[in-house]
């Protein structure tokens, strides 16, 4: 399988759009070329604007930009353009609903060496509980691509999690991609795992480790966190009974919250989750920490086995 | 712009409409006029302030310090400077107002309702449930004139910046107009605006700041000194121009020295102000920063006001 980062797929994806479309115009906050958005730049230097480190004045001059009818895709490190400048988020892009797209690459542990300070691991929980936001965490390279383009069609606030580290591509061009409507990635019937970002990866090797001890597992690619598929989340549990949530983010407050949420409500079941345990994480290589902290495989693999005992 | 002169019929038309109610009946007067003589600007002055005073007595809840010391320069934009169509606004291009200092929108109010961009009788509802004059400046409401929702500071002049950027980078000749309070400057957002707004050469963009030196907990210069206000702006790459903010001769100097737009800077009009300004127990005294009047503080309010001069 081939490795590409899903920060790529935003650059190369930003640039096509902004080909076709004028109104799109790309900010930085002096990470242009990490955050992959130095090819928009190059090609559009007038429609680019580099506003170095400020990220709150960022999300406001995007907001600005969008009142005169611009799309502005703003791009920085997960953890500081959602954490930094939340208030700007909630008081200036969302209560006033904007058409402003925030791209936040560098997310969860896979940044690795950099530690603790610049892993995200709550930005899916801060942005959820604003009102009109709209998140998105792709699973792969494909993916954001399709993501990039659909979210420049859609209007309103919206935050795409994306990664710096190469992940395995797993979907392919012509697999469908709606908003708003989780993908079956791989069917089953002893336990539904929802897994969202970098996590549908690792859910399909344990997904085979499983398949050597005579388990069946579903895969349910979570790629729109908000507005979540609660249909699809509820029918996904009808015949498993039991289901594991696999996130690269705190567990309180992250993807495990809120499909526990809709299950609780809906059609109470075991519910285990994979995710960090309320904890800061630190320095290493990408997947060490993966592994370290059970955000791999062999995490997931042991969360369906306990979940499973638990069924009924 | 288009459609001036249908602009008079229209406001004619508005006030009928909104004049059912004997409390306002008096609004008749205030037809907007392309060149209004001093006399009808201090008219206006008074006429704002009894607004204000009304609004947030009836509210029950507001701050008419800052309220009343933004009044002229509110007047000065809303009946001199901004150019806009009050009969289809938002669908025309248009000079941009951000009220950053957002809890002080009693004075934004009181000049939408006499320059004819909302009804005069919209006025009473501020701060009661439905209203569409939220506590502080709403753009869910799609009010005439309120261009983004303000209230959490510091956030105002960013937003300015960046319209100004896509105004410009359409070459379209508005400008943006932007209102922060001093105490505002304390807030590290409004320097990153600073200096993105002098980099990026936005000469379509003038900040007035309503330099009262008072904050919720007192003076300023107390509690986190602004001085030397004048420097930081120019050593920052502003055209900065310091006036009187109540004298309308150095408003009307200051805005139209940014109109010339003769430099490649921002512009930055520091206005020395009252806060309270023009009723005696209000002025410079902090307790009125956020603390609506009881009946007899209007009664005595409003008689004060009968008497007004700047």
């Amino acid at each position: 399988m081939e490795n590409k980062a899903t920060r790529v797929g935003y650059g190369e994806k930003i640039l096509e759009l902004g080909r076709e479309n004028k109104n799109i115009v790309v900010l930085s906050a002096d990470v242009t070329a990490s955050t992959s958005s130095h090819l928009f730049a190059k090609e559009f230097p007038d429609r680019f604007f580099n506003v170095g480190i400020s990220e709150q004045d960022l999300i406001c001059e995007a907001a600005g930009l969008s009142l005169v009818g611009k799309i502005p895709f703003v791009s920085a490190y997960a953890v500081f353009v959602t954490g930094r400048c939340w208030d700007q988020i909630r008081n200036t892009l969302c209560y006033s609903n904007l058409n402003v797209k925030i791209i936040g690459t560098h997310s969860g542990i896979l940044v690795g060496p950099d530690g603790a300070t610049h892993q995200a691991l709550e930005d899916i929980a801060i942005m959820n509980v604003i009102p009109n936001m709209k998140i998105f965490s792709p699973c792969d390279y494909i993916e954001t691509k399709k993501v990039i383009e659909a979210i420049s069609h859609d209007f309103g606030p919206t935050y795409v999690r994306l990664s710096r580290e190469k992940t395995p591509v797993i979907t392919k061009e012509k697999d469908s991609f709606t908003i708003g409507k989780a993908n079956l990635i791989a069917d089953g019937y002893d336990v539904t795992i929802f897994a969202t970002g970098v996590m549908v990866g690792e859910a399909i090797k344990a997904r085979e480790f499983l398949a050597h001890e005579h388990i069946s597992a579903k895969i349910i690619n979570i790629h729109t966190i908000k507005p979540i598929d609660e249909e699809t989340i509820i029918n996904s549990v009808m015949e498993t009974g039991c289901s594991v949530v696999a996130e690269e983010h705190q567990i309180l407050g992250g993807l495990g919250s809120i499909i526990s949420q809709i299950l609780a409500k809906n059609c109470p079941i075991p519910i285990e989750f994979v995710g960090m345990e309320d904890k800061f994480g630190e320095s290493g290589e990408p997947f060490e920490l993966l592994k370290k902290y059970k955000l791999d495989s062999i995490g997931l693999l042991n969360a369906c086995k306990k979940v499973l005992k638990r069924k009924k | 712009m288009n459609n001036l002169k249908n602009f008079n019929i229209f406001i004619f038309i508005y006030n009928i409409y909104n004049t059912k109610n004997i409390y306002y009946k008096e609004d008749l007067f205030y037809f907007w006029e392309k060149n209004m003589n001093l006399d009808k600007y201090l008219s206006l002055s008074k006429k704002v302030r009894e607004e204000i005073l009304k609004m947030i007595f009836l509210a029950k809840s507001g701050h008419p310090g800052g309220s009343l010391s933004t009044v002229e320069i509110m007047i000065a934009l809303y009946f001199k400077y901004l150019r806009f169509n009050a009969v289809d606004f938002f669908e025309n291009d248009r000079d941009r107002f951000i009220l950053s200092k957002g809890h002080v929108c009693p004075s934004q109010y009181a000049c939408l309702a006499l320059s004819g961009l909302i009804p005069m009788d919209e006025l009473k509802t501020l701060r009661k449930i439905g209203s569409k004059l939220q506590g502080h400046p709403s753009y869910k409401a799609k009010l005439k004139g309120i261009e983004v929702s303000t209230g959490s500071l510091g956030q105002g002049l960013s937003i300015g910046s960046g319209m100004a950027l896509g105004l410009k980078l359409d070459k379209k000749d508005n400008n943006i107009y932007v209102l922060l309070g001093d105490g505002e400057l304390q807030s590290g957002q409004i320097w990153e605006a600073i200096m993105t707004s002098s980099h990026y050469k936005l000469n379509n963009l003038c900040a007035i700041i309503d330099y009262n030196n008072l904050q919720i907990d007192g003076k300023v210069s107390d509690i986190k000194s602004i001085m030397p206000i004048k420097n930081k702006f120019d050593s920052f790459n502003w055209n900065t121009i310091e006036i009187d903010g109540h004298n309308y001769a150095e408003i009307f100097s200051a805005f139209d020295r940014f109109n010339l737009k003769d430099t490649d800077r921002p512009t930055a009009i520091i206005a020395k102000t009252v806060k309270g300004k023009g009723v005696s127990f209000m002025e410079n005294n902090p307790s009125w920063h956020g603390k609506a009047p009881n009946r007899e503080e209007l009664d005595l309010a409003l008689k004060e006001l009968e008497n007004f001069k700047l």
